[in-house]
């Protein structure tokens, strides 16, 4: 199993943001679909310990998260988060960034076109970029990383709906080419359908549906190209 | 009034002349400041006379270790002034206490060893009370820009902790941008002196009666001499601060994050 949660819960600020979730995430592709508020967010926040939860446990591959080294942790589960937030510099410096840090020197180019974007695009300034670039740099940032498993928050959502369908077409390319579990944050059921083998629905903070046993939830095949 | 060192409480009072001037402003334009200047014409009355008593003692004390006692005091009291300046930054006082001692010690301890004054309470006293007021304003500064910055950069933060960063790492940009604030404003007034504005030490010298190359040399010690000690002071309050921000498992603080907060 890739990640196994057992009664957690989590806060955010003051607020109770997850209540007592307890589910399995098999390897492969899995959806955590939820409103506005739902703490989807939050529980992926909590896979890569940029946040602990106040109670319960989460195992990743059978070993409690809080036994793994948190920088090797991250680095093997790399987070995209909602929002680019990129360094300023080049997109190559933002995409060499993260294997620097363990003095590791990386190819852009390669990259950069697993991301969907165009090597020619190592030398633009990041801060240049539209949303949708920007996006798919931090993608190419977290896959330069060499990562196991990506999770991914709400990858599209700043973005058209051409954008969008191109960026989940790199998804199940990158699934397929390089073999990662991807856990994936939307409050879009459809797109949760079209992407995940298993889907995961929060609400208020509570699991309401999970794989094809939820009442709101439909077991979906991952789409393929 | 022939030279500043013969001063009298007669002339001194008589100055509050231009305090009614700003007493009468005040009523004019309806500023309603006229209870805050006079608490502040009351307090810097009773504070520097205090002060100066104090020094007396130590001077005629001659003792190295009330120069000491006086200055650490002094980065006590900076250091509580300052985390009032700073509040955003989480347990900001022990960063300032360390940075203001640090910043007075190694100032005055150069300043000896270079042979630049004398150990004595006369050049040690009043020496480190500039080095710790100006340290204290840069390193006040350089922590409230510091709070601004992590407030402002929490996305850019989280997504380079994301990366595998360590928390050190992540908050480089922020923490050099929060040195300069500290210490920009001292190196811009050290670049005008001379030609904006001369400097209190200058123009005290020169009242009192001193050789104006010889208040001028007096003045670029200090000069330089403050740049070295707000440069320590800034530095070692933000690299000590940012820390706190952080957990020891490299997570940021109160991740709230507008919009992305379910």
């Amino acid at each position: 199993m890739l990640f196994e949660l057992e009664r957690v819960s989590a806060t955010r600020g003051r607020r109770d943001v997850l209540r007592e979730v307890s589910l399995s995430l098999p390897e492969g592709s899995s959806c955590i679909a939820g409103d506005s508020g739902s703490g989807k967010s939050t529980l992926l926040r909590l896979l890569n310990r940029l946040a602990d939860p106040t109670a319960g446990t989460i195992a990743y591959r059978g070993r409690a998260l809080g036994t793994l080294d948190v920088l090797e942790l991250r680095r093997e589960v790399a987070l995209v988060p909602q929002l680019p937030a990129l360094l300023a510099g080049t997109v190559a410096e933002n995409v060499a960034f993260g294997p620097s840090l363990i003095g590791r020197e990386v190819e852009v180019g390669p990259a950069l076109e697993l991301a969907g974007l165009a090597a020619d695009f190592a030398g633009r300034e990041a801060e240049r970029l539209s949303v949708g670039e920007q996006q798919r740099v931090m993608l190419a940032r977290a896959l330069a990383l060499e990562p196991q498993v990506l999770l991914l928050d709400e990858p599209t959502s700043a973005l058209d709906e051409r954008a969008r369908d191109r960026v989940e077409e790199t998804l199940v390319d990158l699934r397929r080419r390089l073999g990662l579990s991807i856990v994936l944050v939307t409050h879009d059921l459809a797109q949760a359908e079209r992407l995940a083998d298993r889907i995961v629905r929060l609400d208020a903070g509570r699991v309401v549906g999970a794989g094809g046993e939820g009442p709101e939830v439909r077991r979906a095949p991952a789409r393929t190209q | 009034m022939s030279a500043a060192s013969d001063v009298t409480f007669a002339q001194v009072a008589a100055t509050l002349g231009l305090v009614g001037v700003a007493v009468l402003v005040s009523l004019w334009q309806r500023m309603r400041l006229e209870g805050d200047i006079a608490v502040a014409v009351a307090r810097s009355f009773l504070q520097l006379t205090a002060v100066g008593f104090v020094i007396a003692l130590v001077f005629e004390g001659d003792s190295l270790v009330l120069v000491v006692a006086l200055i650490a005091v002094m980065a006590l009291f900076g250091a509580f002034t300052a985390r009032r300046r700073a509040p955003s930054v989480p347990k900001a006082f022990l960063p300032l206490l360390i940075a203001l001692g640090l910043a007075g010690t190694a100032t005055l301890v150069l300043l000896v060893v270079l042979g630049v004054f004398s150990p004595e309470p006369r050049y040690l006293v009043p020496l480190g009370g500039m080095v710790i007021g100006n340290s204290m304003t840069a390193a006040a500064v350089a922590l409230n820009r510091l709070g601004d910055e992590v407030t402002a950069s929490r996305r850019e933060i989280e997504a380079t902790l994301a990366l595998g960063a360590t928390a050190t790492q992540a908050a480089r940009p922020i923490v050099r941008r929060s040195l300069r604030s500290g210490v920009i404003p001292l190196i811009d007034s050290t670049k005008t002196t001379g030609v904006i504005f001369f400097p209190g030490i200058m123009v005290g010298l020169l009242v009192a009666g001193a050789e104006p190359l010889d208040a001028v040399r007096l003045q670029l010690i200090i000069l330089y001499m403050l740049l070295g000690s707000v440069s320590i002071a800034s530095v070692t309050a933000v690299v000590l601060a940012q820390r706190n921000f952080f957990t020891p498992a490299q997570q940021l603080l109160e991740p709230i994050v507008s919009g992305e907060e379910d």
